[in-house]
């Protein structure tokens, strides 16, 4: 079953392709990006089964073996991340349409949309796939030119401004991952994670601390961990609504995603573990109490992003089994919801003209079902009981308190107080938006029935994590001691110990150190 | 074999000079100097790859060259890999940068909003302002004296209010009719864009479709224009 490995790439990028040559008819291109990202979607639903029940399914791109040529690799994490961005991505998906429909999409840049929103697809995709560090950055290169492009859609004054600093904060991150490349390949020889998780093992120890703070630097970033996450909360709510529930949802779990990688692939000794710890508290309390003070609702929502990025690199930076499942069914958790509340906004900026929590009120009379849409992944979020947040909290603070070191506790009472602040947070914004009157009545529009679908499709599958807690949560458990374990990874990209699959296994032979690497992308 | 992996001299003090400057650079608020900066931070890891690679060699190509001395070829596609992300990069954030002088006549990184309105606040309590970009009335001087494209006098830094969106301006700072900005975009636009159009098109193939509406993908309302 290893060729659905390459299609959630390949499906999107053809069909970016396709999108781009019919770029002035609107109806077709909505058609071919809806179709395409539903085959991702069962793509890697398929590959969350087969990956479940078969292991980590392996493609050697091009037939060339693992070390030298590319591979990808599908297992539980990558298998899991896939699906549920597929997800958000055709809910997401959805909402545009819908939104282009109830609008007329003459005048808009929709030409650019479509083929745009599906590289962006592949560039997810791909940086989930990716078995080899060059990779991953050609990914996460494909994904952030793509944003780079939506969130500066039609270049406005103050999207040129947002979108100036995000590209120059991506841009430095990409230049420190690329950097770090150019050590690993240095020290090690060879770019394959599995091979590299071998022979990291085996360089001067003090080198290997350099290669991975140089790593984690630049997916700290692009992971938006504070202190380098100031560049998110100022740059995402101004893109429009869609775009940035998008990339709310996926773009930081990216970063999220390339840690958990390289933290348990290639650096088990977990020597950074204590600052990551520091780094996961100061965030969770930094990024909350920054949303407290905010009165825009997608600002606001912005800075819930940030926070709440801190209770994933928690449960990394515990670097036990229970923190790992917890921070992946968290990161799965997470996804749906946080994009889910960010269609909602813009609904809600739809229906009251602006997301400004000063100008905003009465919702909660006038559109009860939005009230209802707002309320439900609002109280997902902060973690309320019956919800997946719940769960996933309290699977976090489990590990904090099963590690028992001061910082672990220090961590879960800022869990904790995270959880709290977000609730009182969100309700601030509830109760301002729905239930307090209006300063000046709302403008007497209705929002297209069709907007509402996806976003409560989202929020009913961020409640419905929930409902599977059960089964997703020994798959998460699983994924995690797979990831801990690295030997399921290691065995299925290199076969016999030394290559891959593929057809240049003739050329074996005892090579020195530079003999092995990858193909570029 | 013996590797010998002693890199050249010449080619790390390259590469830290480029990446120094392009340090250097980056940390200008213009646009323009930034993608400078990072072009030269691009060239410099470029050639922080070429010491990765080892000593030079021949062609890698079973045959032609004895194994022992060929080159590592990995690490020059992973160049040239790099080097084609950098151009496409380059040429998305010179449009950016395009479109900012466009839009308020210099190309400067402006402070977020949260600074804004900290300054606003200062100001408002009577405190001297502590700002960044102290230079900015300055800037807006020399942006209405540089600016030759339309005759519009630039936008004032944005005001420290809420979201500031410069949608009303657009059709203006996109080269539209510079005495009627209220008016309705499209008849004016569509005589007086089309060196414009072909200006941006040129300038970043992929990016935003500026010639088209600008308010867009998201045609509704930006908070701008709520009643």
């Amino acid at each position: 079953m290893t060729w659905l490995v390459p299609l959630p790439v390949v499906i999107p990028l053809v069909a970016a392709g396709l999108a781009l040559a019919l770029g002035g008819r609107s109806k077709l291109q909505s058609i071919i990006s809806a179709v395409a990202i539903t085959l991702v979607l069962l793509a890697a639903g398929a590959l969350m089964l087969v990956a479940h029940t078969q292991g980590p399914q392996v493609v050697n791109v091009g037939e060339w073996s693992a070390p030298v040529g590319i591979s990808l690799v599908g297992d539980r994490l990558s298998a899991l991340m896939l699906f549920v961005s597929a997800i958000v991505l055709l809910c997401v998906l959805l909402y545009s349409l819908a939104q282009g429909l109830a609008d007329g999409n003459e005048g808009a840049p929709i030409a650019i949309y479509h083929p745009t929103y599906l590289v962006l697809a592949a560039g997810v995709a791909n940086a989930f796939l990716s078995g080899d560090l060059f990779n991953l950055y050609v990914g996460f290169e494909i994904l952030l030119g793509a944003s780079f492009v939506l969130l500066t859609l039609g270049g406005t004054g103050e999207r040129i401004r947002a979108g100036s600093i995000y590209v120059v904060v991506s841009l430095l991150s990409s230049v420190l991952f690329l950097v770090a490349i150019a050590f690993v390949y240095t020290t090690t020889g060879t770019l394959n994670l599995a091979q590299l998780a071998e022979r990291i093992d085996r360089i001067d120890p003090g080198m290997a601390l350099v290669l991975q703070v140089m790593l984690l630097l630049g997916f700290l970033i692009k992971a938006a961990v504070f202190p380098l996450s100031a560049w998110l909360p100022d740059s995402y709510p101004t893109a429009p609504a869609p775009v940035t529930a998008v990339f709310a949802g996926l773009l930081t779990k990216v970063g999220v995603y390339a840690i958990i990688r390289t933290q348990t692939l290639l650096f088990p000794s977990g020597r950074l573990d204590d600052i990551l710890l520091v780094a996961a508290i100061v965030t969770m309390l930094v990024g909350i109490v920054g949303a407290v003070a905010q009165d825009d609702l997608k600002r606001l929502l912005s800075f819930t992003l940030v926070s709440h990025i801190g209770y994933m690199v928690f449960g990394v930076a515990l670097a036990n089994k229970a923190g790992l499942s917890a921070a992946i069914f968290y990161v799965a958790h997470h996804i749906t919801v946080q994009t889910a509340l960010f269609l909602v906004a813009g609904l809600i900026e739809r229906r009251g003209g602006t997301t400004s929590l000063e100008k905003l009120g009465s919702l909660g009379r006038l559109t009860p079902a939005l009230a209802v849409l707002f309320f439900v992944p609002a109280m997902n979020l902060a973690g309320i009981p019956p919800m997946s947040g719940f769960l996933g909290k309290i699977g976090l603070l489990q590990a904090g308190a099963e590690l028992g070191t001061p910082l672990a506790y220090a961590g879960v009472a800022a869990g904790l107080l995270t959880s709290l602040l977000t609730l009182y947070a969100i309700v601030k914004a509830w109760n301002r938006a729905f239930w307090q009157e209006a300063p000046e009545p709302l403008p007497d529009t209705t929002v297209p029935r069709a907007m509402f679908g996806p976003a409560a499709v989202l929020a009913a599958v961020g409640v419905a994590f929930a409902v599977v807690a059960g089964p997703l949560g020994s798959y998460t458990d699983s994924a995690a001691a797979d990831l801990q374990s690295r030997n399921p990874y290691i065995a299925s990209v290199l076969v016999d110990g030394e290559r891959g699959d593929g057809s240049s296994d003739e050329a074996v032979g005892d090579q020195p150190a530079d003999a092995g690497g990858d193909d570029d992308g | 074999m013996e590797l010998d992996i002693s890199p050249a001299l010449v080619l790390v003090l390259a590469a830290g000079v480029l990446v120094g400057c392009g340090v250097y650079l980056v940390l200008e608020r213009s646009l323009s100097r930034v993608i400078v900066g990072f072009i030269l931070i691009g060239n410099g890891v470029n050639t922080l790859f070429l010491i990765a690679s080892g000593r030079a060699g021949g062609p890698p190509l079973v045959g032609t060259t004895p194994t022992e001395e060929m080159a590592d070829p990995l690490p020059q596609a992973m160049v040239l890999t790099a080097i084609v992300i950098t151009l496409g990069l380059s040429a998305f954030v010179l449009a950016m940068a395009y479109r900012s002088w466009q839009l308020h006549g210099h190309d400067e990184v402006q402070d977020d909003l949260e600074d804004r309105r900290i300054a606003a606040r200062l100001a408002r309590v009577g405190e001297p302002v502590d700002r960044a970009d102290e230079g900015a009335a300055d800037l807006d001087v020399e942006a209405a004296e540089a600016r030759d494209e339309t005759e519009e006098t630039p936008v004032p830094p944005a005001p420290p209010s809420d979201q500031v969106t410069l949608d009303g301006e657009d059709p203006v700072g996109s080269g539209g009719n510079p005495t009627e900005p209220d008016g309705p975009p499209d008849p004016g636009r569509a005589e007086t864009e089309e060196p414009d159009a072909v200006d941006q098109g040129a300038g970043d193939a992929g990016a935003p479709a500026e010639d088209t509406d600008d308010s867009g993908a998201e045609p509704p309302r930006r908070e701008g224009d709520a009643p």
